[in-house]
């Protein structure tokens, strides 16, 4: 046994364990993955799409079709729904349902390193799920390519935030007690709803605006549209957007780590 | 007494629970190549310190050395040479069997390829070769120990934890289990098994601590502990339920020591043939009687009052 080697690289090989485990699962990744961009450029895309543009005689929205307006948003809401899985079943089964971190525990891989683990599988699945939405987004022509890497960019940085934020508080739960129906209902669905993703955010009543500034999916989309089509938003407010994002993430992880080491040492 | 290496060495050793000492001040050496033993009944203490010795659980409070290293603060230098087997097997059940023998050995950084072999040696260890392609949720109970034995093996450890290994197995399997520690044993292994099987701890054990509600009661070999706190032979008498109180009455002063339990009575004696057939002869008529030798459960039942499986 070389101690050296065994106590290095844990996180990666936790993550190895995470996406071989997931691999299992490959079919229903990818058609998840295909299958929601598709859903919505049909619906989103043709029919709401459709009706805007020609109601604002091609214009779009702030100077941009329709689709192109909303591709910021949905492409950050898949990086978030894919992290979303991967950080709260996985570390629910880790430390409440089979236990299985307290397994991986007993090995060299320190709890840090298993933290670390789960958010890159849980990056690496966000990634997977943006670029299949990318690939369909370029494919049907809703976005130019010039866009492709900047809205990477901006999803992805939502997809830090939200997973760290969401890894420190499934790593508080003691149990299950429908806290997931309770995040899904009204976490994520308002979030989507009063983010700007279908309109701009100003075109909501003042009072319910501060939905939108809470909300990492604004701040993710804001930022992809100032960086893919240059939709203009003052300097400061674009640091504000990419430090909200980046703060949530170093936050979150602050919270992570003391969190796993405590449960990991009872 | 001992020059050889002291590679768990635990001093005033305690874990609280909020203000519950699960772990109440122990102290014991463990010696590289024996095999040690933690006996006591439900809620002793066993898994508790178990889990501390393999360093992830953090004590409250003493001193904890594992081969020569902090526990606190080097865990996983010291993991990487222990093999851990948990009083609950914790297996990935929706991976295969080879699948849960193969992520854990990559956990230690070890390669692809040598873990291939090893896998099919662990599998051969623990008669799971059959299974190999069974998922781990599909195997029973018995099985599912045997995998995590195999499991904990996979690193090759200096020190083997053992938490229960037995409970669940059948007769035949824990035999077997018990033949395969021996071998682990003579290739210089040291072996620590918590257990509250008495043939276990004797048939397994070089030396053994006895606990109860977190403290240490006794430590010594199985022999030893035998030797001094109990009588070569024991004499077991049943008169039935209700008469066994008045029996008792007519008993005393017939052997060294006596104990009356709810469903018998037993007297401690060097001789129990010859007791018991002074029993007899007084006119008392048991319904069944035993005379065996003394074992690990009379000591524990003398320096507890209470019997270790209820
Ligand atoms: N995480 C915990 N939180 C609170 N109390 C605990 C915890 N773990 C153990 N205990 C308590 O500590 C005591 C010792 O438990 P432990 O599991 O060490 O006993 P044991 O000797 O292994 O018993 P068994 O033979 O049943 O496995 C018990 O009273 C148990 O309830
Ligand atoms: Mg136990």
């Amino acid at each position: 046994m070389d101690t050296q080697k065994a106590i290095r690289f844990g996180a990666l090989r936790v993550a190895e364990y995470r996406f071989y485990s997931m691999s299992k699962w490959m079919t229903a990744v990818i058609a998840f993955g295909l299958g929601n961009p598709i859903l919505y450029l049909v619906s989103v895309g043709l029919g709401i799409g459709a009706l805007v543009d020609a109601n604002t005689g091609g214009g779009g929205v702030l100077g941009v079709p329709y689709l192109q307006f909303v591709a910021p948003a949905l492409l950050a809401t898949a990086a978030i729904q894919g992290v979303m899985d991967e950080v709260t079943f996985p570390t629910m089964d880790g430390f409440v349902w089979d236990k299985l971190f307290f397994a991986i525990n007993a090995t060299s891989v320190s709890s840090r390193q298993i933290a670390d683990g789960v958010m890159i599988t849980a990056l690496g699945r966000g990634l997977f799920t943006t670029l299949m939405y990318l690939g369909v987004l370029l494919g049907f022509g809703a976005i130019p390519l010039s866009s492709a890497l900047p809205l990477l960019f901006s999803s992805m940085l939502a997809a830090w935030g939200w997973s760290a934020v969401m890894l420190a508080v499934t790593a508080r739960l003691e149990n299950d007690e429908g806290y997931f129906a309770i995040i899904g209902r009204f976490v994520v669905a308002p979030m989507f709803l009063f983010s700007g993703t279908f309109y701009p955010l100003e075109q909501m009543p003042i009072f319910l605006q501060p939905l939108g500034w809470i909300s990492p999916l604004w701040h993710a989309t804001q930022l992809g549209r100032f960086l893919a089509y240059g939709m203009p938003i003052e300097t400061w407010l674009v640091v504000v957007h990419f430090a909200y994002l980046a703060l949530m993430g170093v936050i979150g992880m602050r919270f992570v780590y003391p969190k796993f080491a405590e449960r990991l040492s009872r | 007494m001992d020059n050889r290496e002291v590679v768990i060495r635990a001093r005033g050793l305690k874990k609280t629970y909020k203000d519950f000492a699960a772990v109440d001040g122990v102290d014991f050496d463990v010696y590289r190549g024996e095999a040690f033993g933690l006996l006591g009944p439900n809620g002793a203490g066993k898994s508790t310190t178990m889990k501390m010795i393999s360093s992830v659980s953090q004590r409250t409070d003493g001193e904890l050395t594992i081969l020569g290293k902090e526990p606190n603060t080097q865990g996983p230098e010291i993991r990487a040479h222990l093999g851990v087997v948990p009083q609950k097997d914790l297996l990935d059940r929706e991976l295969k069997v080879w699948e849960n023998l193969f992520t854990y050995g990559r956990y230690f950084g070890l390669s692809r390829k040598w873990l291939k072999t090893k896998v099919d040696e662990l599998l051969e260890f623990a008669q799971l070769t059959e299974k190999r392609n069974s998922k781990a949720d599909d195997l029973s109970g018995g099985m599912q120990r045997r995998l995590a034995i195999a499991r904990g093996l996979v690193n090759e450890p200096e020190i083997l934890l053992l938490d229960e290994p037995t409970t669940g197995l059948d007769p035949q399997a824990r035999h077997i289990l018990w033949d395969r520690l021996f071998r682990l044993k003579e290739q210089g292994v040291t072996l620590v098994i918590t257990t509250h099987y008495m043939d276990e701890a004797e048939q397994l054990c070089d030396r053994l601590i006895v606990m109860d509600k977190g403290k240490i009661m006794a430590e010594g070999s199985p022999a030893s502990l035998i030797k001094e706190y109990s009588s070569k032979e024991v004499v077991e008498v049943r008169f039935g339920t209700d008469k066994n109180e008045s029996a008792a009455k007519q008993l005393e002063g017939l052997g060294d020591r006596i104990e009356v339990l709810p469903d018998r009575i037993l007297l401690y004696t060097e001789k129990g043939e010859e007791l018991l057939a002074k029993i007899v002869d007084s006119g008392l008529n048991p319904i069944t009687s035993l005379v065996r030798r003394s074992s690990l459960e009379d000591v524990f039942l003398r320096l507890t009052g209470r019997t270790l499986v209820d």
